[in-house]
């Protein structure tokens, strides 16, 4: 997708600039943006780094087997289809806390394992089940605890409270859960 | 407004004592865990640095150039009706689009108009509350070779608009 917009951005930005007389202006900034991709990266590096330390040591406990099972009704109620697919729900479940715990990269193996997992039991192997949609909507909205990247950009920004929109977060990410999860509800029966 | 700031600033210390508290409890060598995934988040932070040059470079010719204040201004009548500010707009565009692209754009906005204004807040907090909605969807059907994605698509985009929207509304309320 990059490859179509990026060049694109840069194409009616650039002919842009040389049309109005704000070429001096681009030129400069060309070299102003490489700079603060570093700049942004140092400080990155830090936050980034310290996170994944620390949910490394989460992911070597018990916490996401605890959290996987707090999950069960949860799960239950999402995919009524998966009622006797044992090994489908685990993994769905431990998808789900991998993503809760910001544990990006363990979590999109584990989706990708589930979604083999439900495929098996697929009838028509073109089309997605009501589960694998509802599974996917599920990762498309973002359910985390601690959004850690955000806040690390905000703390690189020199903000005075980078922690300061966890609630507001939160907030936002349920109430765009619960809009993904009603609309595949709905729209399952019909489409 | 104090106790949402209280709230918002114990959730990390609260979470990183309950994690020492299990791995202490379980005898996993705690610091060892700790020292093998900052490493791996080494990776991660390398592997993103070449994107956000790219994504920079566009980024800021989009702004230098007067182009984006230009299409802002076009859109803005429509947004100031609904009470949504027009500079988020290309951050709305992009966020399902690609996540470095979105990410760099989020810093552009906060770096212009301030990290802990209204704006940047929303900025903040639409790119904690949405997801790269196409690129997640694109890997899970493309592992299991399903190519009819059914309403998944529209599903997906519906709870980004529901997520952004919020987004602006809370910030709004609590500045």
């Amino acid at each position: 997708m990059l490859n179509i917009i990026w060049p694109i951005f840069i194409g009616i930005a650039f002919i842009y600039a040389l049309l109005t007389g704000n070429v001096e202006k681009v030129s400069n900034g060309i070299f102003d943006s490489a700079a603060s991709a570093v700049e942004l990266t140092l400080t990155f590096f830090g936050t980034i780094c310290l996170w994944n330390g620390i949910m490394n040591i989460a992911k070597k406990t018990t916490l996401m087997s605890k959290l996987t099972k707090m999950l069960q009704p949860a799960i239950k109620f999402l995919f009524p289809e998966l009622k006797h697919n044992e090994q489908a729900k685990e993994e769905i479940s431990m998808n789900v806390v991998a993503n809760l715990l910001g544990l990006g990269n363990a979590a999109t193996p584990l989706g990708l394992k589930a979604m083999e997992t439900m495929q098996k039991e697929n009838p028509k192997k073109d089309t997605l089940t009501n589960s694998m949609a509802m599974f996917i909507v599920l990762n498309t909205a973002s359910l985390q605890l601690i959004p850690t990247n955000v806040i690390a950009i905000r703390s690189s920004l020199g903000s005075i409270a980078p922690s300061g929109v966890i609630l507001q977060v939160w907030v936002a990410t349920i109430i765009a859960a619960t809009v993904g999860i009603t609309a595949t509800k709905i729209m399952m029966k019909k489409f | 407004m104090q106790i949402v700031n209280y709230l918002s600033a114990s959730a990390i210390p609260i979470i990183i004592l309950i994690i020492l508290y299990y791995g202490i409890k379980e005898k996993q060598k705690v610091f060892d865990c700790f020292l093998e995934g900052a490493t791996e988040g080494v990776k991660i932070v390398v592997g993103l640095f070449p994107t956000l040059i790219g994504i920079f470079l566009a980024v800021g010719a989009l702004r230098t150039s007067g182009i984006l204040d230009f299409i802002i201004g076009l859109i803005s009548p429509v947004t100031n009706l609904l009470k949504i500010p027009s500079q988020i707009l290309p951050l709305a565009m992009l966020r399902p689009i690609s996540g470095s692209a979105s990410m760099g754009v989020a810093v552009d906005i906060m770096k212009q108009y301030g990290v802990d204004t209204t704006l940047g807040m929303i900025t903040s907090v639409i790119m904690g509350s949405t997801e790269t909605t196409f690129y997640t969807i694109a890997i899970y059907t493309a592992c299991v070779k399903v190519k009819k994605i059914r309403f998944v698509l529209a599903a997906a985009l519906l709870a980004d608009l529901a997520g952004m929207i919020s987004s602006v509304i809370i910030c709004q309320i609590m500045s």
